[in-house]
């Protein structure tokens, strides 16, 4: 077995290549082993720099070394190394072709290492892209550190708004707009005016901004006046059910009498020494009244006050004047509500005006502007002049009746006529006549015609007169022993007129006729009569023993319909009475400053009763007609007789 | 001013209980009652009031309220609007 000959032959296969090489063809779609494979090995593998003597590189070094003398040792002992590699490298590799490329390749490489090396120093010339070996050089720079830094910018200020819009709310815009548009045209039509005025509205504006800074309260008025007669009407609130509602059934029992049912009293602290004087109800307003305050006594004369009262309020006065004299007299104008013309004990008379704030008059007359010399009993406003300036009458005892025009701002009088006693001029000596002048005490004027009216004086007598006529009278009534204290034509019939006076009777008129038609004897002095506006032959009248009378001539002629006392008797007369336009409530004024106010019950009122199938005429005419019948009824016996 | 007489009286008028006075925003400027008595009757009246309104004017744009009554057993509350105020009173209707 040792004499085996192992036979070893030289092959240039490599043993370490691989025999059966399979690639996939995509032509044939299968894997296909590979007919030639590659029998290379590479031993030893070196990346040589060298550059061919002759190119532009080469001849670019060779220029760069010129200057530098290197030692050709080096580049001898340079090649020798790489011819030694060489050696070694034919010596393990059996490969022939290879050897040459080997060679070639490595040759170049001592050439361009040889061209190299000489010069490493030089930098100026420009340095070439490796082309052989391209180089990656990375590195990394730091990291700064992250830092996360927020800004916020202010969130833009939110408000929550809500609101519902109602069809109420889309009116008040509207509303306000049109408001806008119209200020804006006033504002056009006036820039045409002075810078004064301008400067008055800023004036006036910056007012309105203090006032709105300053009293709070003030806004209020208007809510406190509406709570305070609330409360007024739930204190009193058994009177405003009465006043409203009630009816005094038990009238029917009573065979036509009637009664007076107490309502609202009126008074205030201040007024409870003086006597009522003067009252008189509004024309526009009809809960609204006036009462003058003064005295009859003509020992005790002190301050007078004018108070105006409400139904609806009855605790406290609307509005409160006060004057130095007593008040006699008062009337309100009928076309403006706001005014009152008032005649004071001392002769003189003013105007107040309900509108504005002060509680002065707004006119006033004085001892040179032709004040009476005696109280002024009445005052009546009459039809504005040709001149549309209000104008209004007074009557007093010193005998004259003046008319008093409010010219701008002052009061002008015009005397109408002196009441001169009739058949007392006295013949003086030089020939001079003394008039003895009357004293009128009161009167009235005729609602149809203009220029006709009654004037009853302390004497007892009344005259008629004119306007037209200054000094005659048209003609004269012999009505009372003493003094008439009130005479007045009626709403209705336009000639029949009522007086009353100290004298305890009262009489009513036909003024074509020189007698009364009626007389009623009230035993005790009279102080007011009145008629009622809702009929023609009904009155009432009032006594100084405290007792008011009410009349009503259709049902009864001779004795009233009611007799009833009103305030408690001792030390209090009762002064004026006044009926209530539209509701059928009297007023009543006494002499410790009290107004009572009483409701009608229905006797008082009675309507004449409608026949069955007869309609009812209601109206003047009717009243006229009614009160016709009455007076022919009295009037032919007379003729008569 | 004659609007803090008519207080003073409405406050000494018979059975009167007490008087409230409301702003726009409903706090209570003048009263005479404690205080949380009148912030209770502020609050509340205050949205009662203008929930009235709200209802008469929502039937009728050119209506308003005048005022507000409530009666109840023990007394009655009275409200009387204003453009900015509100008055309050509360009485003891005497029967």
């Amino acid at each position: 077995e040792l004499k085996e000959e192992f036979t070893r032959i030289l092959t240039a296969n490599n043993p370490h290549a691989p025999q059966n090489i399979v690639r996939y063809s995509f032509k044939e779609r299968a894997y296909k082993p590979i007919s030639y494979v590659d029998q290379m090995a590479i031993h030893f593998s070196l990346n040589g720099n060298m550059i061919l003597k002759d190119s532009d590189e080469g001849r670019r070094q060779h220029v760069r070394t010129a200057a530098e003398k290197a030692p050709i040792e080096t580049s001898a002992v340079i090649s020798e190394e790489a011819e030694i590699k060489d050696e070694e490298s034919t010596g393990d590799t059996q490969a022939a072709g290879e050897e040459e490329a080997e060679g070639s390749g490595t040759a170049e490489g001592a050439e361009a290492a040889e061209a190299e090396e000489p010069s490493p120093a030089k930098v100026k010339e420009q340095k070439l892209a490796n082309q052989f070996n391209f180089i990656e050089r990375a590195s990394r720079t730091l990291n700064n550190p992250m830092r996360e830094r927020a800004c916020q910018s202010e969130p833009t200020p939110c408000k929550n708004f809500s609101d519902t819009a109602n069809q109420w709310e889309i009116y008040d815009a509207y509303v306000e707009e049109l408001q806008k548009i119209e200020r804006s045209k006033e504002k056009e039509k006036q820039k045409g005016q002075t810078a004064r005025k301008e400067e008055e509205k800023k004036k006036g504006k910056k007012l309105t901004s203090l006032e709105s800074q300053g009293d709070d309260l003030t806004k209020i008025s208007k809510a406190a006046k509406i709570m305070e007669r609330m409360v007024n009407q739930n204190t009193f609130d058994d009177i405003a059910q009465d006043f409203k509602y009630f009816e005094d059934a038990s009238d029917e029992y009573r065979n036509q009498q009637g009664t007076l049912l107490p309502l609202w009293k009126f008074q205030y602290a201040e007024t409870k020494r003086l006597a009522v004087t003067a009252i008189s109800w509004n024309p526009k307003y009809k809960d609204l009244f006036a009462v003058g305050y003064g005295s009859y006594d003509f020992m005790k004369q002190g301050q007078g006050m004018l108070l105006l009262y409400t139904m609806k309020n009855p605790s406290f006065p609307e509005y409160v004047f006060s004057s130095e004299s007593g008040i006699m007299c008062l009337d309100f104008h009928n076309n403006h509500p706001s005014l009152v013309a008032v005649g004071f004990y001392d002769g003189n008379v003013a105007v107040y005006n309900l509108k504005k704030a002060t509680s002065q008059p707004s006119y006033k007359s004085g001892a040179k502007s032709g004040k009476h010399t005696e109280p002024v009993w009445q005052v009546k406003w009459q039809k504005d002049d040709l001149d549309n300036n209000l104008n209004f009458f007074s009557v007093s005892s010193d005998g004259r009746i003046v008319s008093w025009t409010l010219v701008k701002n002052e009061l002008v009088h015009t005397d109408v006529i002196k009441l001169s006693v009739e058949g007392t001029t006295m013949q003086e000596p030089e020939g001079l006549q003394l008039q003895i002048l009357g004293g009128g005490t009161s009167f009235d004027f005729h609602k149809k015609i203009d220029y006709l009216f009654l004037v009853g004086t302390e004497e007892g007598k009344i005259y008629k007169c004119s306007k037209c006529y200054s000094s005659q009278f048209l003609d004269v009534f012999e009505a009372h022993h003493m003094a008439v204290d009130s005479v007045s034509w009626n709403p209705y019939h336009l000639k029949v007129f009522i007086s009353c006076s100290s004298d305890w009777t009262v009489k009513i008129w036909d003024h074509t006729i020189k007698t009364p038609m009626f007389v009623y004897d009230l035993r005790s002095a009279v102080g007011d009569v009145a008629w009622a506006p809702y009929s023609s032959t009904v009155f009432a009248a009032v006594t100084a023993n405290g007792k008011a009378h009410v009349f009503d001539l259709n049902i009864n002629k001779y004795e009233a319909l009611c007799t009833q006392l009103v305030v408690p008797k001792k030390k209090n007369k009762i002064t004026h009475i006044q009926f209530n336009p539209v509701y059928p409530v009297v007023i009543i004024g006494d002499e410790q400053g009290h107004i009572t106010s009483l409701k009608l019950s229905p006797n008082l009122r009675k309507m004449p009763k409608e026949k069955k199938g007869q309609e009812v005429k209601k109206g003047p005419e009717v009243e006229i007609a009614k009160l016709e019948k009455l007076l022919n009824l009295v009037r032919e016996p007379e003729s008569k007789a | 001013a004659e609007v803090e007489e008519t207080l003073k009286r409405i406050q000494a008028h018979k059975g009167v209980v007490g008087t409230i006075v409301i702003n726009a925003e409903g706090i209570p400027i003048r009263t005479t009652l404690d205080n949380s008595t009148t912030v209770q009757y502020a609050g509340l009246l205050h949205q009662l009031t203008m929930k009235a309104k709200s209802t008469v004017r929502d039937i009728d744009p050119q209506n308003d309220l005048t005022f507000l009554r409530i009666r109840s057993k023990k007394h009655e509350i009275m409200v009387a609007p204003d453009k900015e105020y509100l008055l309050i009173v509360i009485q003891n209707p005497c029967e």
